[in-house]
């Protein structure tokens, strides 16, 4: 369905930054993210005061937009908490444009921060277990992805070796990256030798447990030219929440990214062929061949063989998460705002060795939950407009 | 009739009855579906209009886990999803079978067994 009134191309990036990524020491949530919005707003060369519009959602604080508020002194027009785990930065980006282009916002500050590793060294999360899965203590979220990947391998004979490649090509890219915090040598061999945790899922199937932060100013295109830097434009956006517990999922096989691809492609009036860079969500090996399938790079049931054998590595057909991803760069806990920095970071011509050269078109992919919410956004240089 | 204002809501309601040792499911006097987690009004009408009734406990696994913990922890145990004839899927555990066993497709019937905090839970055995 094509809305009359699109957002394509009607906003843009014009400032990005990481903070903290690694291991931030002695530093909270909210200061990884301050960390991040300074160095967002000095990339983009806007004062902060400009910044009349926030948006974040941090692990713990279930009022962050009103902390980061006072953290920042601002008294914006528009603060906005919306919560739905790692896919909310790819939800606020398309706020962010509804504001800029109603010109109910003239700068959107998006930004996240978790110094999980260092103050907890697990997942932190303001989450319990649902009430009806919580008696048979299923690890939160790591059996929701497992069930998941064993329905996927039963259905359609994914190996699991398959999914071990998706980890090894997450690891090669890493060490293309030298801000990614996993970058010695991982084979096929060392995944399905490592430690098992939630069947068939082992743990270099799992995210990596991280610090971590970032920050992206979103302006109206109309104006996204006067900055240093060359703005990466928002060309489509599109969500899919199917779900919130696992045991609510309908098919746990097809991901609401079908939807919120499907959404995000239209509006861009782009196709899976047109992509040349793809950042999805990483939390586990699964989600990655999901989503390829999902959002339409590979049929359903086919994404086991689409990953294999450095499918989506460096020198592979389709470039997947250039920054080692939440696999083996970063994962702080909620990790969709990695996947637009790095888009940027291609966009602008910036990644270094992990280059791909020309690239015009990314599609970013959050997702949030267990499988729940699915946000996929289109990025694009100038000459996509 | 159940109705909406009338009494606990579907949560308690269902956690009432497992605690007296019944296991049941609600059905849309609207639309004849049945409905599993409890809910307020069905997910595939709108009507307030759920009952509750016995499931026949007959199920089909539709995809497990192995949680793997120490030995000294307590040891693996299973995590399953569950497909109930009803049409309803339910999170569970399978009793009575080797982790390894438990497979897709596998058919099962439901009991009232404990939970993990020794709580009655609805877990499953092979039939």
């Amino acid at each position: 369905m094509r809305s009359k009134l699109s957002l394509r191309g009607k906003a843009a990036i014009v400032g990005a930054a990481l903070a903290g990524c690694g291991e931030a020491h002695g530093k909270s949530s909210m200061e990884i993210t301050i960390e991040g919005v300074h160095g967002a707003l000095a990339d983009a060369g806007i004062a902060l005061g400009e910044v009349d519009a926030i948006a974040t959602c941090q692990p713990l604080d279930m009022l962050s937009g009103l902390t980061l508020a006072q953290e920042l002194g601002l008294n914006p027009r528009f603060t906005m908490n919306n919560r739905m785990g790692g896919s909310s930065f790819l939800s606020h980006t398309l706020w962010a444009a509804m504001l800029l282009e109603l010109r109910l916002a003239d700068t959107v500050l998006i930004c996240y921060g978790s110094n999980q590793r260092t103050a907890s060294g697990k997942l932190m999360t303001a989450l319990g277990l649902p009430t009806y899965e919580a008696p048979y203590k299923p690890l939160f979220p790591l059996s929701s992805y497992a069930l998941a990947a064993d329905r996927h391998m039963t259905q359609f004979g994914t190996t699991r070796e398959q999914l071990a490649d998706v980890a090894v090509a997450a690891r090669a890219w890493a060490k293309k990256n030298p801000d990614a915090f996993m970058r010695d040598p991982l084979t096929r061999e060392d995944v399905i030798a490592s430690r098992p945790v939630s069947d068939p899922l082992r743990v270099r199937d799992c995210c990596l447990v991280t610090d971590g932060g970032g920050a992206i100013v979103m302006r109206r295109a109309e104006t996204a030219k006067d900055h240093p830097r060359p703005p990466v434009y928002l060309l489509g956006g599109g969500e899919g929440t199917t779900h919130r517990d696992i045991s609510e999922m309908a098919d746990l096989t097809v991901t609401g990214a079908a939807q919120s691809g499907r959404t995000a492609m239209d509006m861009a009036g782009v196709k899976p062929a047109d992509i040349d860079v793809v950042q999805l969500y990483d939390a586990f090996t699964i989600n990655v061949i999901l989503f390829l399938e999902d959002l339409g790079f590979c049929k359903k049931g086919e994404g086991g063989a689409f990953v294999a054998n450095g499918g989506i590595a460096p020198g592979g057909h389709l470039p997947v998460n250039t920054n080692g991803g939440g696999l083996s760069c970063v994962h702080p806990g909620m990790y969709g705002i990695f996947t637009l920095v790095e888009a940027v970071r291609q966009l602008r011509g910036e990644a270094g060795d992990r280059q791909i050269d020309g690239a015009e078109l990314v599609l970013a992919h959050g997702n949030g939950g267990v499988l729940s919410s699915q946000v996929t956004n289109i990025l694009g240089t100038e000459a996509t407009l | 009739m159940a109705g909406i204002g009338q009494g606990p809501g579907p949560d308690a309601v269902f956690a009432a009855k497992l605690a007296e040792g019944v296991f049941e499911i609600q059905k849309c006097g609207g639309c004849g579906t049945h409905v599993f987690h409890p809910r307020v009004i069905c997910p595939a009408c709108g009507s307030a209009d759920l009952g509750w009734i016995a499931p026949t406990g007959r199920g089909t696994v539709y995809a497990r886990t192995v949680v793997r913990r120490k030995p000294e922890r307590g040891g693996d145990y299973n995590v399953v999803l569950v497909d109930l004839e009803e049409g309803v899927r339910m999170m569970s555990r399978i009793d009575g079978i080797a982790h390894d066993q438990i497979v897709a497709g596998l058919k099962v019937t439901a009991s009232i067994g404990e939970g993990a905090e020794g709580d009655p839970a609805v877990v499953f055995r092979p039939e």
